[in-house]
């Protein structure tokens, strides 16, 4: 009996081996490498020796300008695009749940471009906001799309981030919201008719406090996803048109993630880069946090 | 009679909003059938010669500043390696994380769940500086290589795919496999000839979640492989490409379709399931 004891205890590492190796490699070592090169003067260029800083890192964090216009552009990109992608997933999860023909490839259809790299969807709509929009604008006799490129612009640059994440991600969601949607209980609905309810009122009174739990789940995803955007941001707009913010000069579209990237890429400064990604980490989390509480108090139980 | 007019109208509405999704995608495949000039003054228009678009396809393949062959080539071989590592990797992992009650076990699989929560941006300096460690030290080449990329994968990929491994097996009688030991199957037999078959349903999953994110990743292959060395994946290839000839819209529309056949391919032949896998994986 000990022997087999102790065989299935080595059988259970050889086991676990493979995958548990990797992720040691990959997320543990660097993980906790990277907290303690957030507190000394690491950099991206040779250098002979890393010191120990303190929290040097952290302090230069907080009173760079860029890191906190990247916050506060990051924070409303993620708050509108919370807002468009749901009411969009949403509206379409109801049209594509309704009795019109074509329904599969409709959902194929919205679900498409979630299936493409954010790099590649960022250059083809950097071709459809340089060359598409002006000519639709000139067809239809608006003048402002004529002349100007949104962009060239940060605030109109941000706009056209919201809607290429939107166009990406509401398919996805749009899912999501089906299939919460499928289980949401027929004879409730029905019930409810017979009880005399308008669709309207079925729609408030048993769909929405039904689909709560979907809710938590399509938001939180909302919410990460954008705060963590990077791809289209980098090959749609990258650090994009400067723009003055506290008396300097700064990248006007370089969202969180981007910042992080090109404080070591560009700047070199990659001990600085990691005191803001643990930062960048922290926020995320309390974001989320406060995000699931919310909506997780107004799930309903059946 | 009221009926029939809300459907005729969320028919006009479905048809509207499939026609704004596609837009943009039609517009590259017309485009790259276009001349750069003719890309300028009529960017709305259908091409006046389809053949264009043959000619714009072989300048590209052939190109040596995109590296499309071995561009595509790589990223073949980076998915398919990493899939395969993924998937038995975490499908060990969660089978024994399972089967064995202990207090070691409870914390491996709550060490994997949480890190799920960790986003690349604050281990991807660190990884990278840890494989040239690494790779100094131990003489194995880490960095611009298939083997750094394929590990990486691995152990990024590995959260998720035992955290869906682990739900399914627990659903699974136990009894099967104590069957199997009963008629003298050993561990690996047990696992690769008995366990795995019925795993089916959730590694379908897992090889979808993992192998679109692996196609379509930017930011790990560019840390790890560097731009323009010699393994680039396709992201990466045409991300180059961009960087100098973003300008030369006919070849970089062509470069951009290239880069959408394949995955538009795959997903026009396995759409119910990666739509369904896709969604799973979310919702977990």
């Amino acid at each position: 009996m000990g022997k087999d004891r102790k065989k299935e205890k080595i059988m259970f590492w050889v086991f676990m081996a493979p995958a548990l190796i990797a992720f040691l490699m990959v997320q543990v070592v660097p993980f906790f490498l990277g907290l303690y090169y957030s507190f000394t003067n690491w950099t991206a260029s040779a250098q002979s020796s890393i010191d120990i800083v303190g929290l040097k890192n952290y302090i230069d964090a907080f009173k760079d300008t860029t890191f906190l216009y990247s916050t506060i552009i990051t924070t409303i990109y993620t708050l509108l695009n919370i807002v468009l992608v749901n009411i969009i997933a949403f509206s379409l999860a109801m049209l594509v749940t309704s009795n019109i023909k074509g329904k599969n490839i409709y959902r194929a259809g919205f679900f498409l471009p979630n299936v493409i790299g954010g790099i590649i969807l960022g250059y083809i709509w950097q071709f459809v906001f340089n060359s598409f929009v002006p000519k639709v604008g000139l067809a239809l006799g608006i003048a402002w799309f004529d002349k100007n490129m949104i962009l060239a612009n940060a605030n109109t640059a941000l706009i056209a981030l919201v809607i290429v994440s939107t166009w990406q991600y509401a398919g996805y969601i749009m899912m999501i919201y089906v299939a919460a949607l499928q289980n949401v209980p027929r004879d409730l609905i029905e019930a409810a008719q017979i009880d005399g309810a308008t669709p309207w009122q079925r729609f408030r009174a048993i769909t929405v406090p039904m689909l709560m739990p979907a809710f938590t789940v399509t938001l939180f995803l909302t919410l990460v996803n954008s705060f963590k955007q990077y791809d289209v941001n980098a090959s749609l707009t990258g650090p994009g048109p400067s723009i003055f913010f506290m008396g300097k000069a700064i990248n006007g579209t370089e969202l969180l993630a981007q910042n992080i990237a090109n404080t070591s890429l560009v700047l070199r400064n990659t001990a600085l880069a990691q005191a803001k990604a643990i930062i960048f980490f922290v926020v995320l989390v309390i974001f989320s946090l406060i995000q699931v509480y919310l909506t997780k108090k107004r799930e309903v139980e059946l | 009679m009221n009926r029939k007019l809300t459907r005729n109208i969320l028919e006009f509405a479905g048809i509207t909003l499939s026609i704004f999704f596609l837009i943009p995608l039609v517009l590259v495949l017309i485009n790259a059938a276009k001349s750069n000039n003719e890309i300028t003054m009529t960017p709305l228009a259908l091409p006046g010669n389809w053949i264009n678009l043959f000619k714009n396809i072989a300048t590209i393949w052939a190109s040596p500043n995109v590296g499309y062959q071995k561009a595509f080539f790589s990223s073949v071989v980076v998915t398919f390696f990493s899939l395969a590592g993924i998937t038995i990797s975490s499908a060990m992992a969660a089978w024994v994380l399972v089967r064995t009650k202990s207090k070691i076990s409870t914390f491996l699989f709550f060490m994997f769940v949480a890190a799920m929560v960790i986003p690349f941006q604050v281990v991807m300096f660190p990884l990278v500086r840890w494989f040239s460690i690494l790779q100094s030290t131990f003489g194995i080449q880490l960095l611009r290589s298939y083997t750094g990329m394929i590990i990486a994968y691995m152990g990024f990929g590995c959260s998720l795919s035992i955290f869906m491994f682990h739900g399914f097996i627990k659903s699974i009688p136990i009894q099967i496999e104590e069957a199997a030991y009963i008629d003298g199957c050993g561990k690996f037999k047990t696992f690769f000839l008995i366990v795995l078959p019925i795993l089916k349903p959730i590694y379908v999953t897992v090889l979808i979640l993992n192998g679109i994110w692996i196609w379509n990743d930017f930011l790990l292959p560019m840390l790890i492989l560097g731009k323009g060395t010699d393994v680039q994946t396709l992201p990466l290839a045409v991300s180059n490409f961009a960087g100098t000839f973003l300008k030369s819209w006919d070849l970089m529309m062509t470069a951009i379709l290239m880069a959408l056949i394949p995955i538009v391919i795959f997903f026009i032949l396995g759409q119910k399931h990666i739509i369904k896998g896709m969604v799973e994986g979310s919702v977990k």
